[in-house]
């Protein structure tokens, strides 16, 4: 095979900055057609730069690009379309206005389609690869996975001969993972080389034929993966050797603090968000929330928080029902609520503030008159810095200037400053390198062995699996069951999380 | 594509973070070469641009009369300016001010055409209420809209600006018609009772306008409702999750804004038109968009710019009858100084790279 | 009579079209452009000059497209190329262009030996209604639809290839995507900024053409300051009307032609209603229309998402 004389990608000496910041520093790397290459990396380490200037998304400060041996300079993704690179974004890259097919055919070249030929085209070439696809959907009437098959089916149209996937799985079931892997592997028979961009190492170990590691912006090493293990991955991944194990302290005396009667609630378009769920709460347990995006995690919070209407259900906070409060009222009982939405900073923080505003957000009602009075949120904010170490030029600085961990500190650190009994936690490890995300942890098991409820909304199962005392299964707004974590297995939650309800299963009591 | 690979492009890169005296720098660059702009564009006229320059400074500082003609200009810019700014502040992008300004002033002149006969200072009083009232509900139609609905209101505003300025062709046509008028439409010069007295040759609009700049200012930084909009602004979620009434926060500001606006409208009524003319608002409240922009919502920054504005205005005014050129002059000079300034604002956050095969 | 109203809706609702096609242009690509009065004044200046001039109708329409798509390049170069506040370039664009529009004027008629300016023979004829033999003479449908002049027949052709641009062809797609979510169509390989550019500036050469119907035809071929006269702003709220869609905007362009005129028209015996009123009633029916489509949040019926934001490749 001619393919074979050269390596389908080249990168010689990749540096890229973005102001004082290095992402990408000196990176040479390679892969050849008919090759699973996973680029493995911690949060922060660089990976998702790299790949954006194969994608001609960012352009390269220094260094060269070979495709197929020869020598290319990829200035817009145009560029890189036209030299066969696909890239499937983490956060998608998709019209939402646009049906799949017209989401298919954005950008390529030709002449206009009817959109019955257009249709058939789509349908056949799914067919092929074993795909799943509806023409004539609408994006935002669709799933996640919907939306990356989507968006998989478009690099395919657009003849894409070298695959990038940015944290493909992050979203998915485990058996939908297992899906996503098959339709790789049929790719890479076919000839294609493919890079999966990921920080989970069982999956690496899974699928790739050979590990790229990164680690603060270098390529630390390539590995066969035959030849390696998560150990000797973990170590390359994060400088040293470190114990992965998550602690799980034992907690006395747990009584129930929250209950959940009953609770439905119904989104803004008239969309179910939570259909009669039912759960307690206990002081002193973290309960965790597991369930792919948009399953309901968002209403659960917003609606103990008093920032959703509950259709029917009450919410009892110590035998009060707390729903028809306003959000004011329920954080003065002492139930705090903290979210990290994708962006990081959509709610909880306000970017463009400093700490010292931050600290005022949920408590400057609290001193008298109609001006403000910075100076207590100013101690507190100093108080954090030293506490949890936060790395920041002064708490005078905008809080969009910290980089992703301290961001998470400030706003987690804030929540437990106001002693609350009930700490609600959305995806508070988002985006975190992994030592950030067990100084969060570590914080979140100080607060469970001071008695605190805590109910964690998390994205990673294995994390899940041991941090959490208990675990929530949530599917289209359904309660799915509530399993005992030390006993459960990844698999039997990845089956609740695709909708397999698992009756009377409560491990509560 | 080999053959592309190897020509240099341009490509732009964003600055981390610039110093606030490189971004000072840049500004002032920016104002000169604005000027310089203006400029070229009257050589191109076939004038002297330092000579006409100079007529536009001393147009509007030449004499006593000129800086109170160029004070009077002023105010509504100012006062509508701060007006915006608090709404902006919220990223409420009302481009109703000119509209807010109509409607106060009709509410004003209602009580300086019926009600002439009360005692000055109530009457004044009244009308000022009046004023703020009236452009605090035009506010806060498309702030309900918003906050119920999320109504675009960049596009509802725009539209309430004419529905007003009809409302007052009506009452010229119809019911506020002066019957002294000999059958032109036009409605009655407000009783002497009813025009708001000068201070220092200027009526005393320059001294509210002032005490707004303060007021706004504190009310901004330093007060709970302030906080309140900076945050709303910057994101209605987080509003909502620290347990603020967003839609309250919503429409207060509103009527605040559209308040203030109004009030411009009393006062340019009372105390510069004397009567209520359709050109009440006179583009003005399209100029404060500007304005409290350029000025980055800073109240004491609204100051300055306003009056470098009404410099600008008022000079030009001279332009016609010292070279002949016409008061359009001023709006073609305004917008070319503007445009550069606008381009300007990018070297602030952004710069070009020139770039060659390889990226080195 | 009512034909007679029918046919003046059209003639007063042409400029219209003009505006509202080129603001859609405009939004489609994800540029709000509060500029539209202002481009409309440039056309019409250059227009009206050109023709004035050069006594050619052809002329005159290139010179008012040139002039109309000037004023949106600068637009362009401010906003996708500076990054510039949309709102705030578009409001300078309007205070620019009316104020050059009217400079102009003046300074024409100051240095011309008459005291007003006229168009020629040649092109009043040109620009007067086109009578087709046979067709024009049918009994209601003749009037109706073959008696116009060439603006507008211009003006239903250009909104009807504009329909077809957006909803049959590859760009057309390519340019909505843009509007909707221009990171999207970068990554699909879409050159957002070249195809940001040719609709910005074609759809300001369009408004001009708008422009140059109102001062050659709407003021009787003499040259007035102010002829554009809020006809841009109104433009601006038609897109809405239109709810973004170029077909639409040819029925929308006719029933305001007939808000604008219905004041001349409507029997005054049954009932007197205040001038005023009609003229307000355009602007009443347009923000109504907005509320309506924000209540029913129809995701099709609605501005391009992007709109208003502008798109920078390396944000991060």
């Amino acid at each position: 095979m001619k393919t074979n004389d050269y390596y389908a990608i080249e990168l010689k000496g990749i540096t890229k900055s973005f102001g004082k910041v290095i992402a990408n520093e000196d990176i040479n790397l390679e892969i050849k057609y008919g090759e699973i290459l996973a680029l493995l990396g911690e949060n922060g380490s660089g990976k998702t730069t790299l790949m954006n200037i194969l994608s001609g998304i960012y352009y390269a400060d220094e260094g060269t690009i070979f495709i197929d041996g020869k020598e290319v300079s990829i200035t817009n993704p145009h560029e890189a379309i036209d030299l066969g690179i696909g890239m499937i974004h983490q956060h998608f890259k998709l019209v939402e206005v646009f049906s799949s097919m017209d989401n298919i055919v954005l950008g390529t070249k030709g002449k206009y389609v009817k959109s019955s030929a257009l249709k058939e085209e789509v349908l056949n070439m799914s067919n092929k690869f074993g795909l799943e696809i509806v023409p004539d959907k609408k994006i935002y009437d669709m799933s996640v996975s919907e939306k990356q098959t989507v968006e998989i089916m478009k690099v395919l149209y657009r003849g894409a001969k070298i695959l990038i996937l940015d944290e493909p799985t992050s979203v998915l079931t485990p058996q939908e993972i297992e899906k996503l892997f098959i339709i790789l592997r049929k790719m890479k028979e076919q000839g294609n080389a493919i890079i999966i961009i990921t920080h989970k190492l069982h999956e690496v170990l899974a699928i790739s034929d050979r590990v790229a590691i990164l680690r603060k912006g270098k390529v630390v090493d390539t590995v066969n993966t035959k030849e390696s293990n998560e150990k000797q991955l973990t170590e390359l991944m994060v400088g040293r050797p470190i114990n992965l194990k998550i602690s799980r302290p034992e907690t006395k005396k747990r009584k129930t603090v929250l209950k959940v009667v009953d609770l439905s609630v119904a989104n803004e378009d008239g969309t179910i968000g939570l259909n009669n769920i039912n759960f307690k709460l206990k002081s002193g347990e973290i309960l965790g929330v597991a369930g792919v995006a948009g399953s309901g995690q968002r209403e659960l919070c917003e609606t103990i928080a008093g920032l959703m209407d509950a259709k029917t259900g009450a919410v009892l906070y110590n035998k009060e029902n707390i729903i028809g409060k306003t959000p004011d009222e329920i954080i003065n009982l002492g139930i705090s609520m903290s979210f990290v939405p994708e962006d990081r900073l959509g709610m909880g923080l306000v970017g463009s503030m400093d700490m010292v505003d931050n600290m005022l957000l949920k408590s400057y009602k609290k001193n008298k008159g109609a001006i403000i009075d910075k100076k207590p949120s100013r101690k507190l904010a100093e108080e954090l810095i030293d506490k949890l170490s936060i790395t920041t030029p002064g708490v005078e600085t905008p809080v969009r200037m910290l980089s992703g961990g301290n961001v998470q500190k400030v706003l987690l650190g804030r929540e437990i400053e106001s002693e609350p009994n009930v700490l609600i936690t959305a995806y508070p490890v988002r985006g975190l390198d992994i030592n950030s995300s067990y100084i969060i942890y570590d914080l979140l098991n100080e607060q469970k062995k001071k008695n605190v409820a805590i109910l964690f909304i998390g994205e990673d199962l294995d994390v899940l699996l041991e941090l959490s005392d208990r675990i929530m299964v949530l599917c289209h707004g359904e309660l799915m069951g509530i399993v005992d974590a030390k006993k459960t297995t990844k698999e039997e939650i990845g089956l609740m999380m695709a909708g397999r309800k698992m009756e009377g299963v409560d491990s509560d009591e | 594509m080999n053959n592309r690979s190897h020509t240099p492009f341009i490509r732009t890169v964003k600055i981390s973070e610039r110093s606030s005296k490189d971004t000072l720098k840049i500004r002032i660059a920016a104002f000169v070469l604005a000027l310089a702009a203006g400029g070229i564009f009257m050589l191109l006229l076939g004038y002297n641009p330092f000579e006409l320059y100079g007529t536009i400074i001393s147009g509007a500082f030449r004499s006593k009369m000129a800086f109170q003609a160029t004070v009077k200009f002023m105010i509504p810019l100012l006062m509508s300016s701060l007006g915006v700014a608090m709404a902006f502040k919220m990223r409420f992008w009302n481009i109703g001010a000119e509209g807010q300004i109509i409607v106060g002033a009709v509410c004003a002149s209602y009580f300086a055409l019926f009600h002439n006969n009360w005692p000055h200072f109530l009457l004044l009083i009244v009308m000022f209420a009046a004023g703020a009232i009236g452009g605090g509900l035009w506010g806060l139609i498309p702030a309900y809209f918003k906050s119920k609905y999320d109504t675009n209101e960049t596009l509802f505003t725009l539209m309430l600006n004419y529905i007003a300025l009809h409302i007052i062709t009506y009452l010229r046509d119809g019911p506020w018609k002066d019957p002294d008028s000999s059958g032109f439409p036009k409605i009655a010069r407000f009783a002497a009772n009813a025009q708001i007295d000068k201070v220092f040759g200027v009526h005393f609009g320059w001294i509210i306008a002032l005490i707004l700049v303060i007021i706004v200012f504190i009310y901004l930084k330093y007060t709970k409702h302030g906080y309140e909009i900076s945050v709303v602004g910057e994101s209605k979620s987080t509003a909502k999750y620290a347990g603020m009434d967003v839609k309250r926060v919503i429409l207060r500001t509103m009527i605040l804004s559209g308040g203030i606006c109004g009030i411009t409208g009393m006062i340019q009524a009372a105390g510069s038109d004397m009567t209520l003319a359709s050109s009440v608002a006179g583009g003005v409240g399209f100029t404060a968009i500007i304005v409290s922009w350029l000025a980055y919502l800073n109240p004491f920054g609204i100051l300055l710019v306003s009056f470098l504005f009404s410099i600008l205005d008022k000079g030009s005014s001279v332009m016609q009858s010292a070279y002949g050129l016409s008061t359009y002059f001023a709006s073609v000079l305004q917008g070319i100084i503007l445009f550069f300034i606008l381009g300007c604002e990018f070297f602030i956050r952004y710069k070009f790279v020139l770039t060659k095969k390889g990226g080195k | 009579m009512f034909i007679k109203f029918l046919i003046a809706a059209v003639f007063a609702g042409t400029p219209l079209l003009f505006g509202t096609v080129g603001e859609i242009m405009n939004e489609k690509a994800g540029h709000l452009n509060l500029g539209v009065e202002g481009m409309m004044a440039m056309g019409a200046c250059a227009g009206f000059m050109a023709g004035f001039f050069s006594n050619n109708i052809y002329i005159a329409l290139l010179a008012a497209f040139l002039a109309g798509m000037l004023g949106a390049l600068i637009y362009a170069v401010l906003t996708i190329t500076f990054m510039a506040n949309q709102n705030v370039t578009g409001l300078t664009l309007t205070i620019f262009g009316v104020g050059i529009s009217n400079f102009v004027g003046e300074f024409m008629l100051v240095n011309s030996a008459s005291s007003s300016l006229k168009l020629p023979e040649q092109i009043t004829a040109q620009i007067s209604n086109i009578n087709i033999p046979g067709a024009s003479t049918i009994p209601v449908l003749g009037p109706l639809l073959f008696q116009y002049n060439i603006f507008v027949y211009l003006g239903v052709v250009i909104a009807i290839i504009c329909g077809i641009y957006y909803s049959r062809t590859k760009t057309g797609l390519n340019v909505r995507a843009i509007g909707e979510n221009p990171g999207t169509a970068d990554a699909a390989g879409i050159k957002v900024t070249k195809l940001k550019y040719i609709n910005v500036l074609i759809g300001g050469g369009i408004c001009g053409i708008g422009g140059a119907y109102c001062s050659m035809i709407i003021n009787g071929g003499v040259w007035m300051n102010n002829p554009v006269n809020g006809q841009g702003w109104i433009s601006v709220a038609l897109v809405i009307f239109a709810t973004w869609r170029p077909l639409r905007a040819i029925l929308g362009s006719f029933i305001f032609g007939a808000f604008n005129i219905l004041k001349y028209y409507f029997p005054k015996t049954i009932i007197t209603i205040p001038n005023a009123f009609y003229d307000m009633l355009p602007f009443v029916i347009t923000a109504l229309v907005l509320v309506v489509t924000s209540i029913r949040k129809s995701k099709e019926n609605s501005q391009p998402a992007s709109c208003g934001v502008n798109y920078f490749r390396e944000e991060r």
